[in-house]
């Protein structure tokens, strides 16, 4: 057996973590405006789907392109863009709310690429499929939040 | 909580719409039995019999790509032709087939295969002539018994020597229907 996990069809992916999307979208958006983002959310994980490398941290991957679908939502209305989701563990790694205290206060592209990175460990790539951007992005906007965080903590 | 069919239905449609997916499959009941059917965009990859949908997944997704949804609306010409030809309507499938992932020879002996006519039989050396290996009679038999697109490749057309039907993929229940069908056999 292959000690990496294979990437599992796409079929397999949706069907498994749909229901939790769509949990989390309305919550975030209210049940109206949940819909149109579930969609989204999928499509986006499609587009970056052949881009994966590996199958770690898949259910981490898609709830945070929910979560950046939703801030995009929010944005777009002109409203504040809330609260992050509560995510339980994650394979025994830090879940999202424990950086939440650290990172609540930057802007959302760096707060998620913040938690992404040391919270789930993944790589920049997998961040910039994410949050539909380029790994080079990704790891300025990595490195941007650490470093407003450091100034932050003097 | 589930995901309301119709939102369901929605993300599948427009994922197929936005020309994302490397295959688009469903499950078509016919009187065989549930057939597990899959296109890509260059045309139709898979038909299995008694399908295991999640060995299958895993097979499209090695042979064309990752992005498998399972999309029933893609899926409407195949399961309108199928449906004519298993209702004595329709003689000839009129679909594109993609058969990336199979050997040259294998490609070779089903193009072969793709010209035996409705109603017709032909033995396995027959083909193996065709294809331009006369010596080849029992490669042709594995090849038709690993015929990714049974039906549309017409593999139920092939028969032992003696005219005795030997084999099939979906068995043999299968490939005495549809020869009786096709009024090849009585």
């Amino acid at each position: 057996m292959d000690a990496v996990a294979t990437i599992p069809p796409f079929e397999s992916f949706y069907t498994e973590h749909a229901a939790e999307v769509l949990r989390l979208l309305r919550r975030r958006l209210g049940r109206e405006r949940a819909d149109d983002a579930f969609q989204e959310t999928f499509l986006r994980a499609l587009r970056a789907y052949d881009r994966l490398r590996h199958a770690d941290h898949l259910r981490a991957w898609v709830l945070v392109i929910a979560e950046r679908v939703a801030i995009d939502t929010h944005r777009r209305a002109g409203e504040p863009t809330g609260e992050l989701p509560e995510l339980p563990h994650v394979d025994g790694r830090p879940a999202y709310e424990e950086l939440a205290f650290l990172t609540d206060t930057l802007p959302p592209t760096e707060r998620a690429a913040v938690v992404l990175r040391y919270g789930y460990d993944l790589d920049y790539e997998q961040i910039a499929a994410a949050l539909d951007s380029s790994p080079d992005a990704a790891r300025q906007a990595t490195s941007s939040g650490v470093r407003r965080l450091r100034r932050r903590a003097q | 909580m589930t995901v309301p069919t119709d939102l369901d239905q929605r993300f599948r449609d427009a994922a197929d719409r936005a020309g994302m997916l490397d295959a688009a499959y469903d499950v078509i009941d016919s009187e065989l039995g549930p057939l597990l059917a899959a296109v890509t965009d260059r045309g139709l990859a898979r038909i299995t019999y008694d399908p295991d949908p999640e060995q299958e997944l895993e097979r499209l997704a090695r042979v064309a790509g990752t992005r498998v949804l399972r999309v029933p609306r893609a899926l409407d010409e195949t399961r309108r032709e199928l449906e004519d030809y298993l209702a004595g309507r329709r003689k000839i499938f009129d679909l594109e087939l993609d058969l990336r992932g199979q050997a040259p020879f294998a490609v070779a002996v089903l193009d072969e295969l793709a010209r035996v006519p409705y109603g017709q039989t032909a033995t396995y050396g027959d083909l193996a002539s065709r294809a331009g290996n006369p010596r080849a009679a029992r490669a042709v038999g594995m090849v038709m018994n690993r015929n990714p697109i049974p039906i549309v490749l017409p593999c139920h057309r092939i028969v032992g020597a003696s005219g005795s039907l030997v084999g099939y993929g979906g068995g043999l229940e299968r490939k005495e229907h549809l020869l009786r069908l096709e009024g090849a056999i009585l």
